[in-house]
């Protein structure tokens, strides 16, 4: 039981002066993706079927290699930020605090997983 | 973790079936949620027949029919009955309301009335609406001014006094927030929609001088960023405004700053 007034539990902490850099990247990075992922879907789809040694040569063309960097980590910060404001939204406490570093340890560990594929292929 | 299902002491029990109106052929059955916190009991719909021959056409007209004819105990709150002071805001159909501007022809079938969601209850169709009070007050309704105050009025141009529409005419009934899932999980930090609503009343004002100030004060992931454009705010509002609007609005002026 604790005594605070409606007032005091309403203005809580108070305001942590961020969350604007926040939207801004998903905003920015979701208009970003829109763009970039239909290209790679498009491209990916075309090796389909293909031996292993020519989808290799697709992903060692630099446009490609490089719009898959693009697409690793536009689209795993874009996953992180977004997945923790999911995570936000539905737990609390020392729950949220680890789900947060999971989801971040998981999303940097594919980013460095993809990249590192991205450029052995590519060199 | 968010709590999906009812805490066991606020899981709804079937209720009593009171007696139909006697001699009355013009019935209409409506479901009721009832709790009495002096009882100690789970909360329970009760079920009650309206003579719509002997009652007004809103759904306001039917509870106070209800609580004047048959059952004296019915909980409500209620005033100006016409949509303006906001206090019979409740869960009509479904729908975050007001009981006095519900017309019952918009109802197919049964009635089925609740208090406004994920509120606490302080009994019957009575939301406990404290926490909501104190962040709308949070957000300093007034007009906060640093300039010596001028010998008549602050002045407005016309065009400036348009931009108050659609933002004024709130009349804080909680429709809008508690409609709002965001509001329901984390509605201790998120303002929600009607607190934020009056927020962007006070930014756009053109005499009030405190913009950046408030500003700071909504920057933040919960207070403000927990908004996802769910628009259910908008969707519910039973005076026709749009919360959601009036947060977008915010959050571009966030931007226009940082960016």
């Amino acid at each position: 039981m604790r005594f605070l007034t409606a007032r005091k539990r309403a203005e809580g902490l108070g305001a942590a002066r961020s969350g604007t850099e926040h939207h801004w990247y998903m905003t920015v990075s979701a208009v970003g993706l829109a763009l970039i992922v239909p290209m790679f879907l498009f491209v990916l789809g075309r090796t389909i079927g293909g031996t292993h040694d020519e989808v290799s040569a697709v992903f060692a063309h630099p446009a490609m290699a490089i719009l898959t960097l693009l697409v690793l980590y536009v689209g795993l910060q874009h996953f992180r930020r977004g997945a923790q404001t999911l995570i936000e939204d539905y737990s609390r406490g020392m729950t949220r605090k680890i789900l947060i570093i999971g989801v971040t340890v998981l999303s940097y560990g594919l980013m460095a997983t993809g990249m590192f594929a991205v450029v052995k292929l590519a060199l | 973790m968010v709590q999906l299902r009812l805490p066991k002491n606020s899981r709804m029990i079937r209720g009593k079936t009171w007696p139909k109106p006697e001699g009355a052929s013009n019935l209409r059955k409506f479901q009721i949620y009832r709790w009495n916190p002096d009882e100690g009991d789970n909360p329970s719909v009760d079920t009650y027949f309206v003579d719509m021959d002997d009652c007004g056409p809103m759904v306001l007209d039917a509870l106070i029919y209800i609580k004047n004819k048959i059952d004296p105990t019915l909980t409500f709150r209620r005033s100006c009955r016409e949509g303006i002071c906001g206090s019979c805001a409740m869960n009509i159909d479904g729908i975050n309301t007001l009981a006095c501007i519900y017309g019952m022809d918009e109802i197919k079938g049964d009635v089925k009335i609740y208090p406004l969601p994920h509120m606490p209850v302080v009994k019957d169709l009575i939301p406990d609406l404290t926490h909501f009070y104190a962040q709308h007050a949070s957000i300093m309704p007034w007009l906060e001014t640093k300039t010596n105050r001028p010998a008549k009025e602050w002045r407005q141009s016309i065009e400036d006094r348009e931009k108050l529409d659609g933002l004024y005419e709130c009349v804080m009934c909680a429709s809008c927030s508690t409609a709002c899932p965001s509001y329901w999980w984390n509605g201790d930090k998120y303002l929600g929609p009607a607190a934020l609503l009056h927020a962007y009343r006070w930014i756009i004002d053109s005499r009030d001088e405190a913009t950046g100030e408030r500003l700071d004060d909504l920057e933040d992931p919960f207070k403000l960023y927990r908004c996802h454009t769910i628009m259910n705010c908008t969707k519910t509002c039973p005076k026709g405004l749009n919360p959601a609007k009036a947060i977008a609005e915010i959050k571009k002026l966030m931007v226009e700053r940082a960016v």
